[in-house]
């Protein structure tokens, strides 16, 4: 039988890992974060923290509030990121980020690992079962259909930046109570760019990277995605001025963050969420790439951090949240080839970490307790004011 | 269709050998659950182009599961008996198709939130099987050889980082006719211990010579066949309805034939490298990622015994689809980017040698090829340290054998 199916596996000769059962190693991970972070950036463990929500006292001006997701499909192992080699990787989120942030160290995914049916279940608190290749919408509610649905808000107040592959449903889902209409509207920056290049020319090649797991695949366009001609109305922003900032930037992400830059300052959403995809370049087996994938939405992220303490409507008021959709497979499992991947299903592919700041979060805080992936929608309905009814995750106590 | 309606008239489709092993343990299948069979199969289905370590595991974990009484198998499989599978699973043509099956079933696993039941069947089984069939002994412990770097003038970064702990980094190499006395110590091997596919030389760009003894896989010699699989991927892709998944289904079935390669070759080693391209992710653009992903299966597979790999720079990231149309006849190179993707191939070469037989007694060499920097691991050698002491390549994989 094929040894790819089997974990483990070493000879005598060990490679210095001892056997650890796989909640062993999920407790191991997070510790290690914990004491990292403890160490690097002077945070204190939220056990030892007992005083009432800063959301409850901040009940009063939850109408203002902003909220920003920035999920990273293509996860990023400890090893490259909070562990002590992976720091040089991650300067801006370690010395920056996570001393404002509540960091919740032990986040698992249970669903299925592909990147765009992983995003699916962050949105909806529940394990979706989608095709993670094809252009499907989410089976149940998002969050921006119940966000806007309980708070009866406009469709300009809940926004989707997102990479092209699949992701053009992602906004909303085929739940007949909710669904056409009552979701996020989605902005696929490659697909804008491609239509205003018609298709690409050399100077814009770079922006329109695919990530290797389906580059061969691009789904056709539908669902409330913005087209190129809407553009200059939303954005505030001509044809030849996307094209000639975008020749500036360096990678799909970056235009990402410039179009969530440019979203934030025209529409001021209340729930942005933002799909940064670089990383998973992963999948071509070059490692150099990935960790320039690391470094680069290391950056972003406090690029887009900064940003929104510069917009007067988000100064003050936003909660940010930053999580990768899952974890990749482990040096050691001899079913994975280590970082290329996601497939094995193992703790390290499965466990990841969630950072909360800004508005209405604990500063410097490390929180080890168990949490899911799906938890962050019912945290974010306890935050925003609306209820996820049929999210399957619980909101995280810790935030509320 | 279950494996216990199994008949030797359905596997008329395999191989002669592979029909041979499979009809000779025929009863000990039909006892075994569907979630399991179509694994072995896919291993069986190719016994004709197995490596002799990969025969040999299939004999013996066949016979291994024959010699179980009927109780004894009905406990060994019960995880798997506990799998359920969709009836199109099981109507599924999983004798002839065995690995289209597995790609199916594993989508079915994850979807149904049973891929963690499958996972940890999986291992115990392995573990089981780990125990009850010992490994076969080796000739000579086994050395792994890696050369990375080539065409880096100079580099300020930290090399061998995680290989580091386990061996002895040496800042004084002679770099002097390295990669030559390398080969000459590999061949050496070769002659003394003339096992067929235990000794190999990977080369991530062209080989540095021919030699005869080991059996030889390069980027470059693979060159025409990369072209014509890359050609064929283009024109799978315009059809309608591919999609990632029936990509990678068609690029499965793709036989040596079906890439130009020439049928007086080698049958198991043109099997063998056809499918370092179509099954691995990023081989058929990257050379450090062929690189990475032969030295991996050739220890899982042919288990090595020796195995030099040398990478060589790949070409610079430009968007996927333009690198996978293959439109550019001369790619400009990152030898850089190249150096940190072998650094990383390095340390994975190395694990994956210590999870074959024998691990505590192998040896690791890295060599930053053209400088004075390298690691050995060996179980001579003290773990963590450093020496400076003046040594070429030749002397310094005479210590790493010794």
């Amino acid at each position: 039988m094929d040894q790819k199916l089997f974990s483990g596996g070493f000879g005598n000769g060990s490679t210095g890992r001892d056997a650890l059962s796989p909640w062993e190693t999920a407790r191991a991970l997070s510790r290690s974060r914990r004491e990292f972070l403890r160490g690097a950036a002077g945070v204190a463990l939220g056990s030892a923290l007992m005083s009432a929500s800063p959301f409850i006292r901040a009940e009063t001006v939850r109408k203002k509030r902003k909220v920003i997701v920035i999920t990273f499909g293509g996860g990023a192992r400890d090893q490259e990121t909070f562990a002590p080699e992976g720091q040089e990787n991650i300067p801006n989120m370690l010395r920056e980020l996570a001393p404002q942030s509540s960091f919740f160290t032990h986040v698992t995914n249970q669903g299925i690992l592909g990147h765009y049916v992983a995003t699916a279940s962050l949105a909806t608190g529940v394990y979706e079962t989608l095709n993670n290749f094809s252009a499907t919408a989410p089976e149940h509610p998002t969050v921006f259909e119940y966000f806007r649905k309980d708070l009866k808000r406009p469709s300009s107040d809940a926004w989707v930046v997102a990479p092209s592959n699949g992701f053009n449903r992602i906004g909303e889902s085929e739940c007949r109570s909710y669904g056409q209409g009552q979701g996020a509207r989605v902005i696929l920056p490659k697909h804008l760019l491609s239509a205003a290049t018609a298709g690409g020319t050399p100077d814009y090649e770079h922006l329109l990277r695919d990530n290797y797991e389906n580059p061969l695949y691009t789904p056709q366009v539908g669902g409330g995605e913005v087209e190129l001609q809407q553009m200059e109305n939303i954005l505030r922003l001509s044809v030849d001025d996307f094209m000639s900032h975008a020749k500036t930037l360096s990678s799909p992400d970056e235009l990402s963050v410039y179009i969530a830059k440019r979203l934030m300052h025209e529409e001021a959403p209340s729930l942005l969420w933002i799909t940064m995809h670089d990383i998973d370049v992963a999948h071509s087996g070059a490692y150099s790439l990935y960790i320039e994938g690391i470094r680069r939405t290391d950056r972003l992220c406090l690029e887009l951090w900064k940003a929104a303490q510069s917009e007067p409507e988000y100064a003050g008021n936003t909660t940010l949240f930053v999580l990768p959709d899952f974890g990749r497979d482990s040096d050691y499992d001899s079913g994975g080839n280590g970082f290329q991947h996601h497939r094995t299903g193992d703790t390290a592919s499965r466990t990841t970490w969630m950072m909360a700041l800004g508005a209405g979060v604990r500063q410097g805080v490390v929180y080890d307790d168990p949490m899911q992936s799906i938890d962050l929608v019912p945290s974010l309905g306890a935050i925003m004011g609306f209820s996820p009814a049929q999210s399957q995750g619980k909101p995280i106590r810790e935030l509320l | 269709m279950q494996p216990n309606d199994l008949q030797p008239g359905h596997f008329a489709g395999y191989p002669p050998e592979a029909r041979k092993v499979i009809i000779a343990h025929l009863d000990v299948l039909r006892q075994l659950p569907l979630s399991f069979v179509p694994s072995l199969l896919r291993e069986a289905i190719e016994y004709d182009y197995k490596f002799p370590a990969e025969r040999s595991a299939i004999d013996e974990e066949l016979a291994h599961l024959s010699s179980l009484s009927a109780e004894q198998l009905k406990r060994r499989f019960q995880a798997f008996s506990r799998i359920s599978l969709s009836s199109a699973l099981e109507q599924f043509d999983w004798i002839n198709l065995p690995a289209q099956f597995l790609e199916r079933q594993s989508a079915y696993l994850w979807s149904t939130h049973q891929l963690d039941a499958f996972r940890s069947a999986a291992t115990e089984y392995g573990t089981e099987l780990h125990a009850a069939v010992p490994p076969d002994s080796i000739p000579v412990s086994r050395l792994g050889i890696a050369v990375i770097g080539q065409a880096v003038p100079s580099y300020d970064g930290k090399l061998f980082r995680n290989l580091r702990p386990h061996g002895t980094y040496f800042s004084r190499v002679k770099p002097e006719r390295g990669l030559e006395l390398l080969l000459a110590g590999v061949e050496s091997r070769a002659r003394a211990h003339p096992v067929p596919y235990a000794h190999w030389y990977v080369d991530g760009g062209s080989p540095a010579g021919q030699v005869p003894s080991l059996t030889c896989v390069s980027y470059k010699g693979l060159e025409p066949v990369r072209a014509a699989l890359l050609k064929r991927m283009q024109t799978e892709i315009g059809q309608p309805g591919m999609g990632p998944e029936e990509l990678r289904t068609q690029m499965a079935r793709m036989v040596p034939a079906d890439l130009g390669m020439d049928k007086g070759g080698d049958a198991v080693l043109d099997r063998f490298q056809v499918k370092l391209l179509t099954e691995g992710s990023g081989t058929q653009i990257f050379s450090t990622t062929f690189a990475q992903w032969t030295a991996r299966e050739v220890l899982r597979r042919a288990q090595a015994l020796t195995l030099l790999v040398r990478f060589a720079p790949r070409q610079r990231q430009r968007p996927m689809n333009e690198l996978l149309a293959n439109l550019k006849g001369t790619a400009e190179l990152d030898p850089l980017g190249s150096l940190i993707d072998a650094d990383m191939g390095a340390y994975y070469h190395w694990i994956n040698q210590q999870r074959l037989p024998g691990s505590e007694r192998s040896s690791f060499l890295v060599w930053f090829e053209g400088h004075n920097e390298a690691v050995v691991v060996s179980p001579s050698l003290p773990k963590g340290t450093e020496s400076s002491t003046e040594l070429n390549l030749g002397e310094l994989l005479s210590l790493a054998t010794t």
